[in-house]
């Protein structure tokens, strides 16, 4: 903060009350301003490169395979259909089993919720820890974390593979959620260890002098106070698990397997024509909690991420 | 109390799926999952029901890349299925050896499978240390030129008979607007290709020597140079075939948008389910026409090594079940592969079919590259072919050093 | 606002006794998997395992091997073109995006969805669609074409020269929106009184970005950075559903490399080889940097 103090002199005011989470920038300006046209210009062009991809996934669901193989991918349908989406949830067939996406789509549910919940809580601890109770080579454990971020899932399945045996957990769900705890652990205690650093200290220190232990502290003071980050965590959590195919597919049997085996057999086995209307509807229709999670609580996303990222 | 509890709770998770009957419920994996292929499968799981148990079909699309792994883990990780799919030869080896698989010497006894299997090489990738570990249940050959004859008749050229006539249609082909030859993306289809490039074009001894005897001077010399100018030819025709897996391929050929595809006879199962006639719509050439023989690669099932007794009968049921002559028929028949004994009746068998049973019948086999190589050299052999059809900047020349240094080093 | 060192208490090991059992899931997972897994993956580098890891120790062959393999050598060109414009884009794109988000504009949350929803989607999914738009039979070649532009080519998952930036734009769509959120939440960390200070000044707009706001927000690119890097490094799904790594081996990248190597090629030493030769880069600069960024006092 030392910066800003050189910077800030003769005119820290009294004015800065509403500073929070509103916008910043420079005070509104008329509508029609040559300034609201380009800031407009560049956000709406950039909006269309991101919503053509949704645009052309929903379109082709909707149309059927003649029409894909005539027309262009950008015209919009000229007979709606939704077949693609039926066949997709409830027919599509996967070697033997014709069900569709409908089979592991509650596989997914009870991979998800669980591994969620546990990572966080288990990194969530991390991050207190490391941010209020620091102890002797703390500071390496995390480095060895971050570190470990950047190691590609593939490497880490022998290794893994071994421990779970060893372990007995392996092909169960139980060693599945340990395995997304693991890899979600270093990203979220990152996130939760800047969060709570930037948390008034004045709150810890009080509570210790009133005798507060570790889990008090935390129960009490820590958790009432940091429902943004939890979000950011559960929002990064959700999307990666509920999307990951490789650890949900080496590590249970095929009672478990999630959403995305289907999803994967789908899209990869081709009867004849790729059919990319079902295609598209299965993307989408696997697509859909997590986007769902990200409509319903994006306005907390972000102020956690703002919680959670800004300070470190 | 509470861990009874759990006990009890993980246990109703666990083994209330799997039945309690005494007919066993058995886990089968694989990779079959195109149309053709999916038909042909559901032949395996009704005959093996048909015996009172249960197939339990755990199909992965994605063959090497993405089911293999998860097969190889799922056994080495203390949790197997019931019975797998590999490619018999060497991709399984590994597994026999650490004593995670089965050994079917006693059912292979039983039921004579020394006699009735032919030709015999099959079982002997199966042998390992003079036992058996796998129920081998087609013959896939590689060998097979597949053309449209649509295609030909709007370049309006003859359906060429062999090689050279095809790569002498094939700027009619370009004119006409369709692609001469379909190679999909996939490494494995332009490593594939050359293979059989070679068979056709310097023979069977030759072959044998390159990858049976890993004679890495013939793979430099001027015989596999013939191959690579034809690899070479084949490259140029495939300029434009913008799909990635084999049977978008194929489908070009089906619809006339393409000439020809060199794929093994795994293609004939999507020509059938498009409800083509061989002969009629297309036309297939064994050798590509000009050296006819076939090689003798193809599936095998595995069988893990399984605590649980009754499950243990269910697999010997399936190893049967799998090599009897009525399975063999109704399964190879919609698979557009070959049965692997010689003394069942394929009178439903189409042109192509026929041809194959005729060569194999004459003895005119070689073995795959998949027995013959390990996965790893398979591997270096499908980077090298990918980077060759792609890469119109790579000289022949080039590309048959790197070869010669694979097969100098292969094992 | 450190929390250790309240009272001398006189056992260093029931110091933060608590704490210490709370951290223990981090300690194995630190120890015992990262660590441990890496030292086992390092160890057997020097085996010639294949289907199954054992211990017959062959020296530096897989890794002679490995440098001598072209597709190694295009797999680390292609991370590294892909590394350099990745990271550069998506920290610009990510930070111009927020800056005009920050101008108390209209409509932000409808804005802010439409730039993050693609991060909830899969890489595979991603790749498919990409792949489809860029799709010269059908997608914006062809339909370019048909508007009259007959000679219009752009195929870039075809061309074996482009083919890299073809993944490059699925890879920018899918992840800037992220790095958008996370750059907002730095700019609205900032405090108001700063840019009336460069006002009164008149120091000018973007002047003030680049001098004043980018360096207070140290602490947010740096989590940017963990974010993206280790997305870069851990490339794979996006190369797979996209190209499977062609046209040809152009599109190869890494940690496809190890993948194909441990389990298609059935030759687990030459998969770890090229594994560690990752780990290795990944630490020569990670190691010292995050030591220094996590490892020393912290900040406030």
């Amino acid at each position: 903060m030392a910066d800003t103090a050189s910077i800030d002199h003769s005119t820290i005011t009294s004015t800065s009350a509403k500073s929070a989470a509103g916008p910043r920038g420079k005070k509104p300006r008329p509508l029609f301003s040559s300034r609201n046209i380009m800031v407009y210009g560049v956000l709406i062009f950039a909006a269309a490169y991101y919503l053509l991809p949704l645009y052309v996934m929903v379109v082709t669901s909707l149309k059927g395979m003649p029409e894909i193989r005539l027309g262009n991918i950008f015209s919009p349908p000229m007979e709606i259909t939704f077949e693609p989406w039926a066949k997709a949830w409830a027919s599509a067939c996967t070697g033997l089993n014709c069900e569709g996406l409908s089979r592991g789509f509650w596989n997914s549910v009870r991979i998800t919720i669980p591994s969620t919940i546990v990572s966080i809580a288990i990194a969530s601890v991390n991050g207190y820890a490391l941010a209020n109770w620091r102890f002797k080579g703390a500071d390496l454990f995390f480095t060895i974390l971050i570190v470990g971020a950047f190691i590609p899932y593939q490497v880490m399945i022998y290794p893994i593979v071994i421990v779970l045996r060893e372990m007995g957990l392996y092909g169960s769900l139980t060693g599945l959620i340990l395995v997304h705890t693991i890899f979600g652990m270093p990203i979220l205690t990152l996130l939760f260890r800047n969060y709570f650093s930037a948390l008034p200290e004045e709150l810890f220190k009080a509570a210790r002098i009133d005798g507060a232990g570790f889990w008090t502290i935390y129960f009490r003071i820590m958790l009432p106070m940091s429902l943004p980050i939890f979000v950011v965590a559960m929002i990064l959590q959700v999307t990666g698990i509920w999307n990951d195919f490789l650890l949900g597919v080496v590590f249970t049997r095929p009672e478990y397997y999630p959403m995305t085996v289907q999803l994967n057999n789908i899209v990869n086995s081709v009867q004849g024509v790729k059919e990319y209307n079902i295609n598209m509807a299965a993307t989408i229709l696997t697509g859909a909690v997590p986007l769902i999670v990200y409509f319903v609580s994006g306005r907390l996303f972000v102020r956690g991420i703002a919680a959670g990222a800004v300070k470190g | 109390m509470k861990s009874r509890l759990l006990a009890a709770v993980l246990a109703a998770g666990v083994v209330l799926p799997l039945g309690m009957a005494k007919a066993a419920e058995l886990e089968v994996t694989h990779w079959w999952t195109s149309g053709g292929e999916a038909a042909a499968v559901a032949e395996l799981a009704k005959a093996f029901n048909a015996t009172g148990n249960k197939w339990i079909d755990g199909a992965i699309a994605g063959a090497g890349g993405t089911a293999r792994p998860i097969m190889v883990s799922r056994i080495t990780g203390g949790d197997p299925m019931g019975a797998t799919q590999f490619n018999h030869g060497r991709q399984a080896e590994e597994l026999v050896e650490a004593g995670l698989m089965r050994d079917l010497t006693d059912v292979a006894t039983r039921e004579n499978w020394k006699d009735i299997i032919k030709p015999s090489s099959l079982l002997d990738s199966c042998t390992i240390d003079g036992k058996i570990y796998c129920a081998p249940v087609n013959i896939h050959s590689w060998q097979w030129l597949w053309l449209s004859n649509a295609a030909f008749e709007k370049a309006g050229v003859d359906v060429p008979k062999n090689w050279d006539e095809f790569v002498a249609a094939a700027p009619a082909l370009e004119k006409a607007g369709i692609i001469p030859l379909a190679v999909g993306g996939q490494p494995w289809q332009s490593a594939g290709a050359f293979d059989v490039l070679m068979v056709a074009i310097a023979g069977k001894d030759v072959f044998n020597k390159v990858f049976g005897d890993k004679d890495a001077e013939v793979a430099a010399g001027p015989e596999i140079a013939k191959v690579f100018k034809a690899a070479d030819d084949a490259r140029k025709m495939a300029k434009g075939s913008n799909v990635q897996d084999w049977n978008q391929a194929t489908n070009l050929v089906i619809t006339g948008k393409a000439g020809g595809q060199i794929m093994g006879d795994w293609a004939q199962g999507e020509f059938q389910l498009a409800g083509q006639t061989a002969g009629k719509d297309y036309t297939c050439l064994p050798g590509l026409g000009v050296n006819e023989v076939i090689s003798t690669g193809g599936d095998a099932f595995y069988f893990p090594v399984l605590e649980d007794e009754e499950k243990s009968k269910a697999q010997e049921v399936l190893a049967s079940t799998l090599l009897s002559p009525a399975t063999q028929v109704a399964f190879n028949l919609k698979k557009g592969s070959l049965p692997v004994r010689g003394d069942v009746d394929l009178a439903a068998a189409n042109d192509c079919m026929k041809k194959g049973l005729d060569i194999l019948a004459k003895g005119n086999v070689i073995q795959g590259t998949d027995q013959l190589l390990s996965a790893d050299s398979q591997k270096q052999k499908e980077d090298l072919f990918s980077e060759f059809f792609a890469n119109a900047s790579m000289t022949p020349e080039d590309a048959q050093k790197r070869f010669a240094d694979i097969i100098g080093s292969a094992d | 606002m450190t929390g250790h060192a309240k009272a001398g208490r006189p056992n260093q090991l029931l110091r933060n006794l608590n704490s210490k059992i709370a951290s223990i899931p981090m300690m194995l997972t630190a120890v015992v998997i990262f660590l441990g897994g890496t030292l086992w993956t390092v160890v057997y580098s020097f085996t010639n395992s294949k289907l199954l890891p054992r211990m017959k120790f062959v020296g530096l062959d897989q890794y002679e091997r490995l440098w001598s393999a072209p597709r190694w050598l295009v797999s680390i060109e292609n991370l590294a073109i892909y590394g350099v414009f990745s990271l550069i884009f998506s920290l610009t794109i990510g930070f111009v995006l927020a800056a005009f988000m920050d101008q108390k504009i209209r409509f932000e949350n409808t804005f802010r969805t439409i730039f993050l929803y693609p991060f909830a989607l899969s890489f595979i999914v991603t790749g498919l669609v990409w792949q489809w738009i860029l799709n010269p039979e059908f997608g914006v070649q062809s339909v370019v074409r048909s508007l009259g532009w007959t000679s219009f080519a752009f195929d870039p998952l075809y061309n074996q020269e482009i083919v890299i930036y073809g993944i490059l734009i699925a890879a920018l769509w899918q992840g800037t929106g992220l790095v958008m959120c996370l750059m907002l939440a730095g700019l609205r960390g900032i405090d108001e009184d700063i840019w009336k200070a460069a006002r009164v000044d008149g120091i000018p707009m973007w002047k003030t970005y680049i001098f004043i706001i980018i360096p207070m927000m140290r602490a947010v690119f740096i989590t940017t950075l963990v974010i993206v890097a280790s997305g870069i490094v851990r490339v794979y799904d996006l190369v797979v559903a996209q190209t499977s790594g062609g046209p040809g081996i152009a599109s190869e990248v890494p940690a496809k490399y190890v993948y194909d190597y441990m389990f298609q090629a059935q030759n687990l030493g030459q998969g770890f080889a090229a594994s560690t030769m990752m780990l290795i880069t990944v630490a020569i600069i990670i190691v010292p940097w995050a030591y220094l960024e996590f490892g020393g006092r912290k900040r406030g």
